[in-house]
């Protein structure tokens, strides 16, 4: 705003911003800083405030409960972020070829992506239904006899990775299409001259340059992971014997059905340091390899 | 930087003053020409008898032309989430339904009101109206903090038509585990998808079928003894007829379906469940009746109890006790639940209750009062709902064959004390 001073800019900044600001502080902004404060007490939503410390943190990391919710986390992690990334390029890689039908395609990908959660869950929870499901019933044509899948702990956590993986892989899709619109066509051009192979150009060329992409997908695939829910929640309900609860059912648990706020708070400040940490690292990387 | 920091901070301090405002401006009490609006939150009513509650409020309405109630209804599994939170909220329904288990809990963290003075100088109402054990069971540190309403307990439920294809003979009020089991062999037919028996592997089953063995999960101090022969056997009856008998459908068989479905299905011949589904069950296709549960070495039921508190909170608590008054002991409310087979009223007067015996189905009603003879009450410990998960999650190990029931027995041991201690 020319001829405006910087002190008057400001004011009308901050006034076109109110309307959101007032959503992020009274929504956001206040709840994140009684969680913190909470977490330092032993409140049970009806008892008055009573400070414990760091008491919910001591025990925090005492707690087998609060490790093995940890563990089963980055199990789902270590599953459902590589299977998602690489069906998401190789969905983004296919449907970006010019060809007949293309913007069907893409928009059945992305179907599920703006399905909700609890829908999903009902309908997976049906295929993996070990009697009755689609899924066994299939491999009994093909003469296996299938798992018991969500009823298994053993198999249960792979239930729940495939099908967070076919729901995100047209979010994930999306990305990397938006970043192979970035790559010149040029490249290929000369690289076909050059008289490299397809797979060539896609390990050489399409792979290193979509590195931006790759990155912002990880970081937001990797934060959505570790807060890993509703799927559990419906599927499963962490079940069964606790091998699919992870650290949001965790503290699901202890907010809303043990009413033990402060323990709970503190888990949610242990989660989120996690996933800073995590975060802090790929940015490390990322500046790296951006140089 | 500072100056905008500072900007920033006052620009925050305002918006949230104003929002402030808002809100105290929003909340004016809503006693207009003398009338007093009270609240009263309750999970018993719905999904099957929210028709029967607004019967029965409009009866309280038009006895109390000064009060209208507004009713406010949540499944049992969502409603002490969301009462604990208008709890904490400050906004917590003048009235609300209490099961036995949580009414402790409630009433030792002072959020219910005492209502012994006014149960004094209520003229209409007299606890000689009431069961004596069951209005008494709402009483904390010698202070009267809930209304008892109603009662109910779980039965075994049968279907006729599958006890007669079999050819085996209907419960009886003699039979013991081992009856029950050889009956559920032969009743089952796998390949049908028909199993001869079901009881859930849960906590709250668990407590029960121990006591019909003798055993305790905590003992009346509150300690647990959950390791114990008694307690280990009653554990491996429930289990084996899962794993071994296979009478009982395995959690793959269930997948997801609620057992009162297979009843109605007809895939189940036997159904360990609480007289609350005798509405739902009577139009099922078939025959059925109930008969007390089999014991082993002694008999035991279930007892459940609702009862209405006020919120200490309230401040219209006289309004609000009025109501609960009237639920728990007045003809009208008790009349419209013995006809709808909505729980039982806890109330004495025979009159009323007799209809009660006398609809069908099931036949066999008198073993609702029968079971009355041997009840057990729910355990009422502190940290009740994270012992239930954590016993459910071990269970569900020895259902799975991934442990044996000695096994979670002592990690459920060691587990308990770890809890208890916190």
């Amino acid at each position: 705003m020319v001829g405006m001073t910087k002190k008057k800019t400001l004011f009308w900044l901050c006034i076109f911003l109110l309307p959101n600001l007032l959503g992020f502080l009274i929504f956001i902004g206040a709840p994140i800083l009684a969680s913190l404060v909470i977490s330092f007490t032993n409140w049970d939503l009806v008892s008055s405030l009573q400070f414990t410390g760091i008491d919910n943190y001591i025990r925090l990391v005492q707690d087998p409960e609060f490790w093995r919710a940890f563990r089963n986390t980055f199990l789902f992690i270590f599953g459902y972020l590589p299977l998602v990334m690489i069906f998401g390029l190789a969905a983004a890689l296919l449907l970006n070829k010019p060809m007949k039908l293309r913007a069907f395609f893409r928009a059945t990908y992305f179907l599920p992506v703006i399905t909700s959660w609890v829908a999903v869950s009902l309908v997976w929870k049906w295929l993996y239904n070990p009697n009755y499901g689609l899924i066994n019933y299939l491999l009994s044509l093909i003469g296996i006899t299938g798992p018991q899948w969500l009823n298994d702990p053993s198999t249960a956590m792979i239930g729940i990775i495939l099908a967070s993986a076919w729901k995100d892989t047209g979010f994930v899709m999306v990305l990397f299409l938006g970043g192979l619109q970035t790559i010149s066509p040029s490249y290929y051009e000369a690289a076909s001259i050059d008289g490299a192979s397809k797979l060539r150009q896609l390990l050489s060329i399409t792979i290193p340059l979509l590195a931006p992409t790759t990155f912002f997908v990880t970081i937001i695939s990797l934060i959505n992971s570790f807060q890993v829910f509703d799927q559990v929640m419906i599927m499963t309900e962490g079940g069964p014997g606790g091998s699919t609860t992870v650290m949001v059912q965790n503290i699901y648990n202890y907010a809303f059905r043990y009413f033990e706020m402060g323990y709970a708070a503190a888990m949610s400040w242990a989660l989120f340091i996690v996933i800073f940490i995590f975060t802090y690292i790929q940015m490390k990387f990322q500046d790296k390899g951006a140089v | 930087m500072l100056k905008k920091v500072a900007v920033f901070i006052v620009f925050s301090l305002l918006a949230m003053v104003s929002l402030v405002g808002c809100s105290t401006e929003g909340s004016t009490e809503g006693s207009e020409d003398g009338q007093t609006e009270i609240t009263y939150f309750s999970f018993s009513a719905t999904p099957d008898y929210e028709e029967e509650l607004n019967q029965i409020i409009e009866a309280f309405e038009e006895e109390n032309p000064d009060i209208t109630v507004n009713s406010e209804l949540a499944a049992y599994d969502d409603y002490f989430t969301k009462l604990q939170t208008q709890i904490a909220g400050d906004n917590a329904p003048d009235v609300f339904e209490l099961n036995y288990e949580n009414f402790v809990q409630y009433a030792s963290k002072g959020t219910l009101a005492d209502l012994s003075s006014f149960i004094d100088e209520d003229d209409s109402f007299n606890p000689d109206q009431l069961n004596e054990e069951a209005f008494k069971a709402y009483q904390y540190d010698g202070k009267q903090y809930g209304m008892v309403e109603s009662f109910s307990n779980v039965l075994t439920f049968y279907n006729k038509d599958l006890f007669d294809e079999a050819g085996v003979d209907y419960p009886t009020s003699d039979w013991t585990w081992e009856d029950e089991r050889a009956a559920a062999e032969k009743l089952t037919d796998q390949g049908n998808n028909v199993w001869g028996t079901y009881a859930p592997v849960t906590m709250n089953e668990f407590y029960k079928v121990a006591a019909q063995n003798g055993g305790q999960v905590f003992d009346d101090e509150g300690n647990p003894t959950i390791n114990t022969p008694e307690n280990l056997e009653a554990l491996q009856y429930m289990v084996e007829n899962v794993t071994e008998y296979g009478v009982s459908p395995s959690p793959s068989d269930m997948s997801g379906q609620a057992s009162e479905d297979l009843f109605k299905n007809g895939q189940l011949a036997i159904l360990h469940t609480g007289i609350w589904m005798f509405g739902q069950f009577e139009d099922v296709p078939f025959e059925w009746d109930v008969e007390v549960e089999a014991g082993n070495t002694q008999k035991a039921h279930h007892f459940f109890a609702n009862g209405l508190a006020v919120s200490a909170d309230s401040e219209k608590q006289e309004a609000a006790y009025k109501f609960a008054a009237f639920m728990s002991a007045s003809d009208q409310a008790a009349e419209t639940r013995v006809e709808a087979s909505w729980e039982l009223p806890a109330i004495t007067n025979d009159d009323i209750l007799s209809p009660y015996l006398e609809q069908t189905p099931p036949e066999n009603r008198q073993a609702v009062f029968e079971a009355l003879d041997s009840l057990v009450l729910p355990p009422v410990v502190e940290n009740w709902s994270r012992i239930s998960d954590v016993t459910n999650q071990e269970f569900e190990k020895a259902l799975n064959g991934d442990q044996t029931p000695e096994e979670v027995l002592n990690t459920l041991e060691s587990e308990y004390e770890n809890i208890m201690n916190q």
